[in-house]
């Protein structure tokens, strides 16, 4: 342990930690609490993230082999379609934000909660309406339309389960909303006295980003899907070219938001990214302000690139070089970010624990995934590209390899925190390298087969393609036995008596400055914040570090709800 | 078609090694980025790897040069690889004045194609080699895509309305044709191959077989039975505007508007005559949406194209 944590003495009138605090199922499924609320959503984004992989596991396996062997054509159209409906609706775009951003933001900034607490439930709770109808979808019958339910088959080709599961994304689509709004409002209104903006950690700058994109984005997707319901169950002509609609319309109102919901799922990880490093390295997170802007670059420039989906649907030339020439603008914050994470390490501290080597992963394999984004952005190389393997492979590098591995390098660094218990290291470096190369093993071959034409969403396929697909099968195996040994690790966690410390890593942000799992009301009183983020370095050894003051006792929830 | 392990694919058209350079030229800037950050990466954290608990480094400044630098070269190399992208992307996207006309239809799940001549083939495309080849795509049911991986081209094919795509192939030989749009069930079915033949050998290869029915033809003897020719008078006494000389050039409308009379606009015409109503004219026609197949209705346009 470090010599100037200065882990202020735990308070004197200690409160009951917030697990500790009521107990019953009530207590949970009516809490108002956001740490509570990110514990709901982190247990229902894992059954859904598992829901997701048996269908990636049962795709990896049909793809064995040219031929059709372990499923028919119909079943595997499903098994692709609910793979991506169950990953990105209901794992990518939620964890980050939900889990962790749930339970450490606002006490990152010094809150007793976010600004909303029953808007924050109600937003698990259309998560859990929106998830459930798109389960049931799945059970009855399931949907065969893709992911990106694209218009005229998913209008009028495809089962009557598609409305069905639309609706669950349409109502999910809310709670993606709620959480950005209430982010913003917290972010705004309930920093503690001296947390100016420029003291936020990086991890508020990402979700502040997010949260814009959430609420500007999402009602778009949400129209859309509505669209096409309505298409689907009234015969309204709005896509389908038999009614007088315009099936690319679709293209362009469901890229206007998945292209931005992209950076919903990614900017929230470049944070946790940003709080590891920094805390890993003992430094200052080199060019803070510019990590920080860069966030906010990608969120707006994100909102101006969806045309980069549509290449070869005909959209007008000079169309498509405009979404070009912005989409490699995106390259340059994103170039920043991974520059400044780099230069971070400078003259630094390095201390490999689990968390770093995810975050170590996760610039890895987010690098090469952003890099070959600039493929997909060369027009004419897209035209060749577009459509097939490269694509998958890329998408999997930014979001497996990027997301995931950042929110793997969150959940391990909060887990003492969240959980007030410590895991295994040893393990966890073997779940962590086991990760890293069958992720690898699984999706570098993808690229191959991309360049070489193999289409995605095909259930059989030309026998060349086969040595490529039996690499990625193997290494699918490597990858699902990495997660399987993190799942087990982090679950025994919980039953073994290694109780957390309050600051396990000597890390600096507001919270580490209290109790392992946190009081229910996070801090016992009011903290005033006197010092920048991550102040690691030499001369921060003064005992002015930001601390609970006891001074100033005040409840900033009550002051700003509901005023 | 290629062995059991290819790393790349076979280059048989002429936008094939300009893909390729651009390919390579990606793959090397992303080697040369991928290759510095690892480095640094492993080297900073083995060099300056933590030695004592205590141990805390010193504050570094933010450095506003360095900033700008490492910005303003990955903008500058970006722009480079934009422009070059966008004019082989140029090159795509006008097919050459030259170019030899098909006509494909895609439909769950299998390929259609109509050589002017009138030879037809299904999930086979019979071409000339070293001829530009301007394909004319439509859908008869969802989005499509026809892909020839070994030409480095692809155009989604949509319904309700026409996309073309031309590429010149430079190599005889077959080569895969996959349709790239999920587009159903079958879709991983949706494939056929790409014959390249020499030009003489293509010459014999259409003109051998089939009804010897060109598709002007066809469309003539449609334009008579579906009548057509009632409204549409070669005397331009009928009650529609005379169609020879329409296509091409530019048509006045009733709202005002004035347009170039191209496939789809002809094609909107049959389909769905009132939302463009030829100046001086009443909106009499009626729609022939749901009457025609697409391949009578490429028939009858290739017809009204023909008619000086
Ligand atoms: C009942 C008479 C009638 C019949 C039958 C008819 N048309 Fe027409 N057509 C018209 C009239 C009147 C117009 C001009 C008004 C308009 O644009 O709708 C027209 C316009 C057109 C145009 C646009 C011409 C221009 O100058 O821009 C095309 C092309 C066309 N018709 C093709 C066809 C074809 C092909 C058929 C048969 C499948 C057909 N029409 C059958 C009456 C008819
Ligand atoms: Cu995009
Ligand atoms: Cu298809």
């Amino acid at each position: 342990m470090t010599t100037d944590t200065a882990v202020t003495t735990p308070p004197p009138a200690r409160t009951e930690n917030y697990l500790r605090s009521s107990y019953g199922i009530k207590s949970w499924l009516l809490t108002l609490d956001h740490k509570r609320i990110g514990i709901l959503y982190l247990v229902m984004t894992t059954v859904f993230f598992v829901i997701g992989g048996v269908f990636a596991t049962l795709i990896r396996l049909e793809l064995l082999t040219p031929q059709a062997d372990v499923v028919e054509a119909s079943t595997y159209n499903k098994l692709f379609t609910m793979h991506g409906v169950a990953m990105i609706f209901f794992f990518l775009i939620p964890a980050v934000p939900a889990v962790l951003g749930n339970f450490i933001l606002p006490i990152q900034i010094g809150a007793r909660d976010v600004a909303f607490p029953k808007i924050n439930l109600l937003s698990w709770y259309c998560f859990m309406v929106g998830g459930t109808l798109a389960t049931v979808a799945i059970v009855m019958g399931g949907v065969d339309t893709g992911w990106t339910f694209y218009t005229p088959y998913s209008s009028t080709y495809s089962s009557f389960y598609v409305p069905l599961a639309l609706t669950g994304v349409f109502i999910n689509g809310f709670s993606s909303i709620l959480t950005g709004v209430n982010f913003l409002t917290t972010v705004h209104k309930m920093r503690a006295p001296g947390m100016t903006w420029f003291r936020l950690p990086l991890f508020i700058w990402a979700h502040y980003a997010t949260s814009i994109i959430m609420i500007l984005g999402t009602p778009v997707v949400a129209i859309t899907l509505l669209l096409v319901a309505l298409e689907n169950v009234f015969g309204i002509g709005i896509f389908n070219p038999d009614l007088g609609g315009d099936p690319i319309l679709f293209q362009h109102m469901f890229w206007f938001y998945s292209h931005p919901a992209v950076y919903i799922m990614i900017v929230p990880g470049f944070g946790v990214i940003s709080e590891v490093i920094a805390c890993f390295a003992r430094k200052r997170i080199y060019g803070y302000s510019f990590v920080a802007f860069s966030s906010l670059a990608i969120a707006f420039l994100g909102f101006l690139v969806w045309g980069h989906h549509m290449f070869t649907t005909g959209q007008s030339m000079y169309a498509s070089m405009v979404f070009s020439f912005l989409s490699f603008l995106i390259a340059v914050p994103t170039a920043v970010k991974i520059f400044n994470w780099t230069a971070t390490l400078y003259k630094s501290s390095v201390s490999m624990e689990c968390p770093m080597y995810y975050a170590m992963g996760f610039i890895g394999l987010f690098l090469i995934g952003g890099l070959t984004g600039l493929f997909l952005a060369t027009i004419a190389v897209d035209i060749h590209l577009h459509d097939t393997y490269f694509v998958v492979a890329h998408f999997h590098f930014v979001m497996v390899g990027g997301m995931v591995m950042a929110y793997l390098a969150g959940l391990h660094f909060w887990w003492p925190k969240i959980t007030g218990r410590t895991y295994s290291e040893g393990w966890a470096k073997v779940g962590a390298v086991l990760i890293f190369f069958g992720f690898n093993l699984t999706f570098l071959p993808q690229f191959v087969l991309g360049y070489l034409g193999m289409p995605r969403r095909y259930h059989v396929y030309p026998e060349e393609f086969q040595i490529l697909n039996v690499m990625s099968t193997a290494g699918a195996t490597i990858l699902a036995a990495g997660y399987a040994v993190v799942f087990v690790y982090l679950g025994l966690s919980l039953f073994m008596n290694r109780k957390a410390s309050p600051n396990p890593w000597g890390a600096k942000g507001l919270e580490w400055e209290i109790s392992s799992p946190p009081g229910l009301h996070n801090f016992p009183a009011t903290p005033i914040v006197t010092k920048e983020a991550y102040a690691y370095e030499k001369d921060d050894v003064t005992p002015a570090d930001p601390g609970v003051s006891d001074e100033g006792l005040q409840i900033p929830q009550e002051e700003h709800t509901e005023a | 078609m290629s062995d059991n392990f290819p790393l790349f694919p076979e280059q048989a058209s002429t936008f094939a090694w300009q893909v390729d350079y651009l390919y390579f030229l990606l793959l090397a800037l992303s080697a040369f980025f991928a290759v510095a950050i690892f480095f640094f990466l492993v080297l900073f954290s083995f060099k300056y790897r933590r030695r004592s608990e205590d141990e805390r480094p010193r504050p570094s400044e933010d450095s506003i040069a360095m900033e700008v630098t490492w910005s303003i070269i990955p903008l500058i190399l970006s722009l480079a690889v934009f422009a070059l992208g966008a004019g082989v992307f140029f090159r795509m996207y006008r097919a050459p004045e030259n170019a030899i006309d098909i006509y494909v239809v895609g439909k769950q799940w299998m390929w259609k194609v109509q050589h002017p001549e009138g030879k037809r083939e299904i999930n086979e495309l019979h071409v000339p080699v070293n001829q530009p080849v301007r394909l004319t795509l439509a859908s008869e049911d969802v989005i499509h895509a026809f892909s020839v991986p070994a030409f480095r081209i692809k155009r989604d094919v949509v319904p309700g309305r026409y996309n073309t795509m031309w590429f010149e192939a430079t190599k005889a030989g077959e080569y895969r044709l996959f349709c790239a749009e999920y587009c159903g069930t079958q879709h991983s079915g949706m494939t056929g191959r790409v014959v390249v033949m020499e030009q003489d050998e293509f010459q014999n290869w259409l003109s051998g077989g089939a009804s010897g029915e060109t598709m002007v033809e066809a469309g003539a003897r449609q334009f008579q039975q579906l009548g057509c020719e009632t409204c549409h008078k070669e005397s331009g006494q009928g009650r529609g505007p005379k169609l020879s000389g329409v296509y091409g050039h530019t048509v006045e409308l009733t709202t005002g508007q004035e347009v170039v009379a191209d496939e789809d606009y002809l094609r909107s015409s049959i389909l769905d005559p009132g939302s463009q109503v030829v100046v001086g004219y009443k909106p009499i026609m009626p729609t022939f949406q749901g009457q025609l197949s697409e391949e009578t209705l490429m028939q009858i346009i290739s017809y009204l194209q023909s008619l000086e």
